[in-house]
Protein backbone atom coordinates (compact mmCIF):
# COMPACT_ATOMS: atom_id res chain seq x y z
CA UNK A 1 0.00 0.00 0.00
CA UNK A 2 0.98 3.27 -0.94
CA UNK A 3 1.59 5.48 1.96
CA UNK A 4 -0.69 8.60 1.88
CA UNK A 5 1.21 11.95 0.87
CA UNK A 6 0.73 14.45 3.46
CA UNK A 7 1.21 18.32 1.33
CA UNK A 8 3.78 19.41 2.74
CA UNK A 9 2.37 22.73 1.78
CA UNK A 10 2.33 25.92 4.23
CA UNK A 11 -0.94 26.37 5.77
CA UNK A 12 -1.30 29.88 5.63
CA UNK A 13 -3.69 31.61 3.65
CA UNK A 14 -2.92 34.99 1.34
CA UNK A 15 -4.78 37.58 3.61
CA UNK A 16 -3.80 40.57 1.57
CA UNK A 17 -7.15 41.16 -0.65
CA UNK A 18 -9.10 41.23 2.98
CA UNK A 19 -6.63 43.11 4.38
CA UNK A 20 -7.06 45.50 1.46
CA UNK A 21 -10.96 45.52 2.04
CA UNK A 22 -10.48 46.01 5.93
CA UNK A 23 -8.16 49.33 5.92
CA UNK A 24 -10.74 50.71 2.98
CA UNK A 25 -13.50 50.18 5.28
CA UNK A 26 -11.27 52.09 7.87
CA UNK A 27 -10.90 54.77 5.70
CA UNK A 28 -14.32 55.03 4.35
CA UNK A 29 -16.30 54.82 7.73
CA UNK A 30 -13.13 56.96 9.33
CA UNK A 31 -14.23 59.96 6.54
CA UNK A 32 -17.94 59.23 7.00
CA UNK A 33 -17.68 59.58 11.17
CA UNK A 34 -15.38 62.92 11.39
CA UNK A 35 -18.16 65.80 10.28
CA UNK A 36 -20.41 64.95 13.56
CA UNK A 37 -20.41 67.91 15.70
CA UNK A 38 -21.25 67.77 18.89
CA UNK A 39 -24.03 70.00 20.48
CA UNK A 40 -23.46 71.76 23.97
CA UNK A 41 -26.34 69.66 24.67
CA UNK A 42 -28.02 66.79 24.24
CA UNK A 43 -31.96 66.11 23.09
CA UNK A 44 -33.84 63.44 22.21
CA UNK A 45 -36.22 64.38 19.67
CA UNK A 46 -39.04 62.03 18.56
CA UNK A 47 -39.87 60.58 15.65
CA UNK A 48 -41.90 61.13 12.67
CA UNK A 49 -42.42 59.54 9.35
CA UNK A 50 -41.72 63.01 7.71
CA UNK A 51 -38.76 61.69 5.05
CA UNK A 52 -38.01 65.64 4.16
CA UNK A 53 -34.19 66.44 4.64
CA UNK A 54 -32.77 69.32 6.89
CA UNK A 55 -32.35 71.87 4.50
CA UNK A 56 -28.77 73.16 3.73
CA UNK A 57 -29.63 77.44 5.38
CA UNK A 58 -31.14 77.05 8.44
CA UNK A 59 -31.24 78.65 11.56
CA UNK A 60 -31.77 76.04 14.96
CA UNK A 61 -33.00 76.78 17.92
CA UNK A 62 -32.43 73.85 20.04
CA UNK A 63 -34.84 73.54 23.69
CA UNK A 64 -33.73 71.20 25.88
CA UNK A 65 -35.70 69.32 28.63
CA UNK A 66 -35.44 72.05 30.98
CA UNK A 67 -36.76 74.39 28.77
CA UNK A 68 -33.25 75.86 28.24
CA UNK A 69 -32.57 77.47 24.77
CA UNK A 70 -30.14 77.27 22.39
CA UNK A 71 -29.22 78.63 18.88
CA UNK A 72 -27.40 77.09 15.67
CA UNK A 73 -26.96 79.30 12.01
CA UNK A 74 -25.54 76.83 9.85
CA UNK A 75 -23.41 79.34 7.46
CA UNK A 76 -20.04 80.84 8.91
CA UNK A 77 -20.40 84.26 7.02
CA UNK A 78 -24.01 84.53 8.41
CA UNK A 79 -22.97 83.80 11.61
CA UNK A 80 -19.83 86.37 11.79
CA UNK A 81 -22.43 89.03 10.76
CA UNK A 82 -25.12 88.08 13.18
CA UNK A 83 -22.72 88.04 16.07
CA UNK A 84 -21.37 91.47 14.89
CA UNK A 85 -24.89 93.08 14.76
CA UNK A 86 -25.74 91.33 18.28
CA UNK A 87 -22.40 92.63 19.87
CA UNK A 88 -23.15 95.99 18.20
CA UNK A 89 -26.41 96.07 20.11
CA UNK A 90 -25.61 94.92 23.47
CA UNK A 91 -22.02 96.78 23.37
CA UNK A 92 -20.50 93.58 24.33
CA UNK A 93 -16.56 93.69 23.11
CA UNK A 94 -15.21 90.54 21.70
CA UNK A 95 -11.58 89.96 20.07
CA UNK A 96 -11.37 89.21 16.57
CA UNK A 97 -10.46 85.62 18.23
CA UNK A 98 -13.36 85.53 20.09
CA UNK A 99 -15.09 85.41 16.77
CA UNK A 100 -13.26 83.76 15.22
CA UNK A 101 -14.30 80.66 17.64
CA UNK A 102 -18.07 81.80 17.39
CA UNK A 103 -17.96 81.07 13.66
CA UNK A 104 -16.81 77.55 13.64
CA UNK A 105 -18.81 76.30 16.96
CA UNK A 106 -22.26 74.64 16.87
CA UNK A 107 -25.14 75.78 19.01
CA UNK A 108 -24.55 77.88 21.75
CA UNK A 109 -26.38 78.83 24.57
CA UNK A 110 -26.03 81.91 26.78
CA UNK A 111 -27.09 85.81 27.33
CA UNK A 112 -25.20 88.04 25.59
CA UNK A 113 -23.48 89.07 29.04
CA UNK A 114 -21.78 85.18 29.11
CA UNK A 115 -21.24 85.22 25.75
CA UNK A 116 -16.93 86.33 26.03
CA UNK A 117 -16.46 84.29 28.82
CA UNK A 118 -18.43 81.20 27.08
CA UNK A 119 -16.54 82.01 23.95
CA UNK A 120 -13.58 81.12 25.72
CA UNK A 121 -13.80 77.98 26.72
CA UNK A 122 -13.77 74.87 25.04
CA UNK A 123 -16.56 72.29 23.84
CA UNK A 124 -16.16 70.45 26.77
CA UNK A 125 -16.08 72.89 29.34
CA UNK A 126 -19.51 74.74 27.46
CA UNK A 127 -21.05 71.45 28.25
CA UNK A 128 -20.84 71.77 31.77
CA UNK A 129 -20.53 75.45 31.74
CA UNK A 130 -24.36 76.53 34.30
CA UNK A 131 -26.14 78.72 31.77
CA UNK A 132 -29.93 79.32 31.51
CA UNK A 133 -29.35 79.22 27.84
CA UNK A 134 -30.31 82.26 25.26
CA UNK A 135 -33.12 84.55 27.67
CA UNK A 136 -36.39 84.65 26.28
CA UNK A 137 -38.59 86.35 28.68
CA UNK A 138 -40.07 89.76 27.30
CA UNK A 139 -38.25 91.89 29.50
CA UNK A 140 -34.77 90.72 27.93
CA UNK A 141 -35.87 88.91 25.02
CA UNK A 142 -32.44 88.20 23.57
CA UNK A 143 -33.38 85.39 21.18
CA UNK A 144 -35.70 87.39 19.52
CA UNK A 145 -32.57 89.82 18.49
CA UNK A 146 -30.32 86.63 17.68
CA UNK A 147 -33.27 85.06 15.18
CA UNK A 148 -34.05 88.62 13.58
CA UNK A 149 -30.23 89.53 13.12
CA UNK A 150 -29.56 85.68 12.37
CA UNK A 151 -32.08 85.59 9.71
CA UNK A 152 -31.22 89.32 8.29
CA UNK A 153 -27.32 87.39 7.64
CA UNK A 154 -28.95 84.12 6.59
CA UNK A 155 -31.02 85.69 3.74
CA UNK A 156 -27.71 87.36 2.48
CA UNK A 157 -25.64 84.61 2.48
CA UNK A 158 -28.01 82.79 0.75
CA UNK A 159 -28.52 85.11 -2.05
CA UNK A 160 -24.77 85.26 -2.64
CA UNK A 161 -24.81 81.32 -2.85
CA UNK A 162 -27.86 81.85 -5.00
CA UNK A 163 -26.22 84.39 -7.38
CA UNK A 164 -23.07 82.53 -7.52
CA UNK A 165 -25.34 79.29 -8.60
CA UNK A 166 -27.01 81.57 -11.45
CA UNK A 167 -23.27 82.35 -12.90
CA UNK A 168 -22.51 79.29 -12.88
CA UNK A 169 -25.41 78.34 -15.20
CA UNK A 170 -27.83 76.24 -13.16
CA UNK A 171 -31.14 77.07 -13.10
CA UNK A 172 -31.40 77.77 -8.46
CA UNK A 173 -34.58 77.93 -7.37
CA UNK A 174 -34.28 80.46 -4.83
CA UNK A 175 -36.67 79.27 -2.23
CA UNK A 176 -33.74 76.50 -1.61
CA UNK A 177 -31.58 79.44 -0.62
CA UNK A 178 -33.68 81.16 1.77
CA UNK A 179 -33.65 80.30 5.18
CA UNK A 180 -35.66 77.53 6.76
CA UNK A 181 -36.35 77.84 10.51
CA UNK A 182 -36.01 74.56 12.57
CA UNK A 183 -36.95 73.41 16.19
CA UNK A 184 -35.21 70.85 17.99
CA UNK A 185 -36.83 70.00 20.62
CA UNK A 186 -36.80 67.63 23.48
CA UNK A 187 -39.65 64.64 23.62
CA UNK A 188 -40.42 65.42 26.90
CA UNK A 189 -40.06 69.07 27.27
CA UNK A 190 -43.68 70.56 28.21
CA UNK A 191 -45.20 72.21 24.70
CA UNK A 192 -45.12 75.46 26.65
CA UNK A 193 -41.68 76.04 26.39
CA UNK A 194 -41.79 75.42 22.26
CA UNK A 195 -44.66 77.53 21.94
CA UNK A 196 -42.56 79.97 23.69
CA UNK A 197 -39.72 80.05 21.36
CA UNK A 198 -42.35 79.67 18.19
CA UNK A 199 -44.31 82.62 19.49
CA UNK A 200 -41.37 84.88 19.42
CA UNK A 201 -40.76 83.34 15.39
CA UNK A 202 -44.29 84.11 14.98
CA UNK A 203 -43.34 87.89 16.17
CA UNK A 204 -41.40 88.42 13.58
CA UNK A 205 -43.23 86.75 10.60
CA UNK A 206 -41.75 83.43 10.37
CA UNK A 207 -44.35 81.21 10.94
CA UNK A 208 -43.34 78.38 8.52
CA UNK A 209 -41.22 76.31 10.97
CA UNK A 210 -39.59 72.92 11.44
CA UNK A 211 -39.41 70.18 13.86
CA UNK A 212 -36.23 68.00 13.60
CA UNK A 213 -37.25 64.26 14.34
CA UNK A 214 -35.80 61.23 14.20
CA UNK A 215 -36.99 59.00 11.36
CA UNK A 216 -40.19 56.08 11.72
CA UNK A 217 -41.44 53.77 9.24
CA UNK A 218 -44.37 54.82 7.84
CA UNK A 219 -47.27 52.48 8.01
CA UNK A 220 -48.75 50.80 4.68
CA UNK B 1 0.48 34.77 10.23
CA UNK B 2 -0.08 36.10 6.97
CA UNK B 3 2.69 34.07 5.50
CA UNK B 4 4.86 31.78 7.69
CA UNK B 5 8.48 32.80 6.21
CA UNK B 6 9.72 29.46 4.80
CA UNK B 7 13.32 28.36 4.48
CA UNK B 8 14.42 31.88 4.23
CA UNK B 9 18.16 33.06 4.48
CA UNK B 10 19.17 29.24 4.02
CA UNK B 11 23.25 28.67 3.07
CA UNK B 12 23.86 28.35 -0.56
CA UNK B 13 25.72 25.51 -1.54
CA UNK B 14 29.29 25.77 -2.78
CA UNK B 15 30.49 27.57 0.08
CA UNK B 16 30.62 31.09 -2.24
CA UNK B 17 30.29 33.85 0.39
CA UNK B 18 26.63 35.70 -0.77
CA UNK B 19 25.13 38.28 1.87
CA UNK B 20 22.37 36.64 3.56
CA UNK B 21 18.95 36.47 1.66
CA UNK B 22 16.59 37.96 4.71
CA UNK B 23 13.20 36.85 4.22
CA UNK B 24 11.25 40.13 3.06
CA UNK B 25 8.29 38.96 4.42
CA UNK B 26 6.93 40.93 7.60
CA UNK B 27 4.53 39.72 9.88
CA UNK B 28 1.04 41.88 9.69
CA UNK B 29 -0.90 40.45 12.22
CA UNK B 30 -0.47 43.17 14.78
CA UNK B 31 -1.30 45.44 12.09
CA UNK B 32 -4.45 43.69 10.79
CA UNK B 33 -5.64 43.26 14.66
CA UNK B 34 -5.36 46.87 14.53
CA UNK B 35 -7.01 47.08 11.36
CA UNK B 36 -10.24 45.31 12.22
CA UNK B 37 -10.27 47.01 16.18
CA UNK B 38 -10.74 50.34 14.37
CA UNK B 39 -13.16 49.01 11.63
CA UNK B 40 -15.50 47.67 14.35
CA UNK B 41 -14.71 51.05 16.50
CA UNK B 42 -16.36 53.11 13.37
CA UNK B 43 -18.57 50.72 12.13
CA UNK B 44 -20.07 51.44 15.40
CA UNK B 45 -19.95 54.68 15.78
CA UNK B 46 -21.40 56.09 12.58
CA UNK B 47 -24.40 57.18 12.26
CA UNK B 48 -25.85 57.40 8.50
CA UNK B 49 -28.99 58.66 9.10
CA UNK B 50 -28.96 62.42 8.99
CA UNK B 51 -32.03 63.79 10.82
CA UNK B 52 -35.18 64.59 9.03
CA UNK B 53 -37.78 67.47 9.87
CA UNK B 54 -41.41 67.63 9.35
CA UNK B 55 -42.57 70.96 8.26
CA UNK B 56 -45.58 72.79 10.02
CA UNK B 57 -46.94 76.12 9.03
CA UNK B 58 -48.30 78.40 12.39
CA UNK B 59 -50.99 81.12 11.78
CA UNK B 60 -49.69 84.30 11.67
CA UNK B 61 -49.89 86.39 14.75
CA UNK B 62 -53.17 88.67 14.74
CA UNK B 63 -53.42 92.01 16.14
CA UNK B 64 -55.05 91.72 19.74
CA UNK B 65 -56.78 94.83 19.32
CA UNK B 66 -57.97 94.17 15.95
CA UNK B 67 -61.10 91.79 16.82
CA UNK B 68 -61.48 89.16 14.46
CA UNK B 69 -64.54 87.19 13.63
CA UNK B 70 -63.09 83.61 13.12
CA UNK B 71 -64.04 82.19 9.92
CA UNK B 72 -66.52 79.29 10.30
CA UNK B 73 -64.98 76.03 9.77
CA UNK B 74 -66.11 73.53 7.93
CA UNK B 75 -65.59 69.66 8.87
CA UNK B 76 -62.93 70.61 11.99
CA UNK B 77 -61.87 68.28 14.76
CA UNK B 78 -59.84 70.15 17.44
CA UNK B 79 -57.73 68.20 20.07
CA UNK B 80 -56.83 69.14 23.28
CA UNK B 81 -53.78 67.73 24.37
CA UNK B 82 -52.84 67.58 28.08
CA UNK B 83 -50.67 65.48 30.63
CA UNK B 84 -50.05 62.03 31.03
CA UNK B 85 -50.40 61.73 27.09
CA UNK B 86 -54.06 62.07 27.42
CA UNK B 87 -55.50 63.45 24.39
CA UNK B 88 -59.58 64.20 24.20
CA UNK B 89 -61.21 65.85 21.18
CA UNK B 90 -64.19 67.11 19.74
CA UNK B 91 -65.77 68.06 16.53
CA UNK B 92 -67.37 71.32 14.77
CA UNK B 93 -67.45 74.14 16.37
CA UNK B 94 -67.09 75.15 20.12
CA UNK B 95 -70.26 75.28 22.25
CA UNK B 96 -70.28 76.79 25.57
CA UNK B 97 -73.01 75.27 28.18
CA UNK B 98 -75.91 77.56 27.34
CA UNK B 99 -74.88 79.45 24.56
CA UNK B 100 -77.26 81.83 22.58
CA UNK B 101 -77.46 79.82 19.62
CA UNK B 102 -79.39 77.13 21.54
CA UNK B 103 -76.42 74.63 20.68
CA UNK B 104 -75.80 71.57 22.92
CA UNK B 105 -72.87 72.48 24.87
CA UNK B 106 -69.47 70.73 23.54
CA UNK B 107 -68.45 67.26 25.97
CA UNK B 108 -65.03 66.19 24.78
CA UNK B 109 -64.39 62.52 23.72
CA UNK B 110 -61.03 60.62 24.83
CA UNK B 111 -58.96 58.78 22.82
CA UNK B 112 -55.07 57.78 22.55
CA UNK B 113 -52.06 57.24 20.47
CA UNK B 114 -52.51 54.05 19.71
CA UNK B 115 -52.03 53.24 16.07
CA UNK B 116 -53.96 49.85 16.42
CA UNK B 117 -57.02 50.14 18.99
CA UNK B 118 -60.71 50.71 17.40
CA UNK B 119 -60.85 53.53 19.43
CA UNK B 120 -57.37 55.18 18.91
CA UNK B 121 -56.42 58.20 17.07
CA UNK B 122 -55.48 56.48 13.73
CA UNK B 123 -58.85 54.62 13.50
CA UNK B 124 -60.17 57.91 14.32
CA UNK B 125 -58.88 59.96 11.73
CA UNK B 126 -58.87 57.45 8.94
CA UNK B 127 -62.60 57.43 9.67
CA UNK B 128 -63.27 61.21 9.89
CA UNK B 129 -60.93 61.55 6.70
CA UNK B 130 -62.53 58.88 4.52
CA UNK B 131 -63.23 60.76 2.13
CA UNK B 132 -59.40 62.21 1.18
CA UNK B 133 -57.65 58.52 1.60
CA UNK B 134 -60.18 57.38 -1.34
CA UNK B 135 -59.31 60.32 -3.56
CA UNK B 136 -56.21 59.91 -2.93
CA UNK B 137 -55.98 55.74 -3.96
CA UNK B 138 -58.04 57.04 -7.18
CA UNK B 139 -55.31 59.69 -7.65
CA UNK B 140 -52.27 57.38 -6.83
CA UNK B 141 -53.64 54.64 -9.23
CA UNK B 142 -53.84 57.02 -12.09
CA UNK B 143 -50.20 58.10 -11.08
CA UNK B 144 -49.26 54.44 -11.12
CA UNK B 145 -50.66 53.69 -14.93
CA UNK B 146 -49.47 57.13 -15.79
CA UNK B 147 -52.28 58.73 -16.78
CA UNK B 148 -51.70 61.77 -15.10
CA UNK B 149 -48.25 63.94 -14.76
CA UNK B 150 -46.39 63.98 -11.52
CA UNK B 151 -46.48 67.34 -11.19
CA UNK B 152 -50.58 67.31 -11.85
CA UNK B 153 -50.52 64.73 -9.04
CA UNK B 154 -48.93 66.87 -6.87
CA UNK B 155 -50.97 70.03 -7.49
CA UNK B 156 -54.30 68.00 -7.63
CA UNK B 157 -53.11 66.52 -4.21
CA UNK B 158 -51.31 69.67 -2.15
CA UNK B 159 -51.68 72.26 -4.30
CA UNK B 160 -53.90 75.89 -3.13
CA UNK B 161 -57.11 73.87 -4.01
CA UNK B 162 -56.42 70.48 -4.17
CA UNK B 163 -57.80 67.58 -2.52
CA UNK B 164 -56.73 68.41 1.23
CA UNK B 165 -58.37 71.96 1.45
CA UNK B 166 -61.75 70.34 -0.08
CA UNK B 167 -64.94 71.26 1.94
CA UNK B 168 -65.46 67.50 2.76
CA UNK B 169 -61.68 66.95 3.80
CA UNK B 170 -61.02 67.16 7.52
CA UNK B 171 -59.63 69.74 9.36
CA UNK B 172 -57.42 69.84 12.02
CA UNK B 173 -57.14 72.28 14.98
CA UNK B 174 -54.71 71.19 17.81
CA UNK B 175 -54.75 73.18 21.45
CA UNK B 176 -52.33 72.10 24.12
CA UNK B 177 -52.60 72.85 27.83
CA UNK B 178 -49.58 74.04 29.92
CA UNK B 179 -48.68 69.96 30.74
CA UNK B 180 -48.75 68.67 27.37
CA UNK B 181 -45.22 67.60 26.19
CA UNK B 182 -43.50 67.91 22.93
CA UNK B 183 -43.30 64.87 21.95
CA UNK B 184 -47.47 64.45 22.29
CA UNK B 185 -47.73 67.17 19.64
CA UNK B 186 -45.49 65.58 17.13
CA UNK B 187 -46.82 62.71 17.88
CA UNK B 188 -50.48 64.07 17.00
CA UNK B 189 -49.13 66.09 13.84
CA UNK B 190 -47.28 63.26 12.88
CA UNK B 191 -50.84 60.57 13.00
CA UNK B 192 -52.56 64.07 11.54
CA UNK B 193 -50.28 63.68 8.60
CA UNK B 194 -50.63 59.88 8.06
CA UNK B 195 -54.36 60.39 7.69
CA UNK B 196 -53.76 62.54 4.75
CA UNK B 197 -54.56 65.80 6.41
CA UNK B 198 -53.40 68.73 4.72
CA UNK B 199 -54.71 71.61 7.16
CA UNK B 200 -53.62 71.79 10.65
CA UNK B 201 -53.82 74.70 13.15
CA UNK B 202 -51.64 74.69 16.21
CA UNK B 203 -53.90 77.54 18.04
CA UNK B 204 -53.94 78.97 21.73
CA UNK B 205 -56.57 76.83 24.11
CA UNK B 206 -59.61 79.17 24.86
CA UNK B 207 -60.75 79.58 28.52
CA UNK B 208 -63.82 77.45 28.10
CA UNK B 209 -62.06 74.62 26.76
CA UNK B 210 -59.35 74.85 29.65
CA UNK B 211 -62.51 74.56 32.09
CA UNK B 212 -63.70 72.20 30.01
CA UNK B 213 -60.46 69.87 30.18
CA UNK B 214 -60.15 70.50 33.84
CA UNK B 215 -62.97 68.84 34.79
CA UNK B 216 -62.26 65.89 32.60
CA UNK B 217 -58.99 65.19 34.62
Amino acid sequence: MPKIKVPKHSPSIDMTPMVDLAFLLVTFFMLAAIPRETDPVDVTTPSSISEKIIPENNLTVTIDKGGRVFMNLSHSDARTEMLQNMAGKYKVGLTAEQTEKFTIMTSFGCSMKELPQYLDMTGEERKKFNTLGIPTDSLKNELKDWIYYGNIAALNTGQTKFLEAEMKGDKPKADDFKPKFILKVDGKAPYIFAENVIDIFRDLNLSNLNFITSAEKSPK
Amino acid sequence: MAEIAEGGGGHDKGGKKRPKKGSTRIDMTPMVDLGFLLLTFFVMTTTFSKPKVMSLAYPAKVDPKVPVDLPKLNNGITFLLTKNDKIYYYLGEFFAPGNSKGMPATTLEETNFSATDPKGLRKLLADKNAFVIKQKELLDNQLKRKIIADTTYERLLNGPTGLKTKKQALKVLIKTDDKATCENFIDLVDEVKIAQIGVIAPIELMKSEADLLKAKL
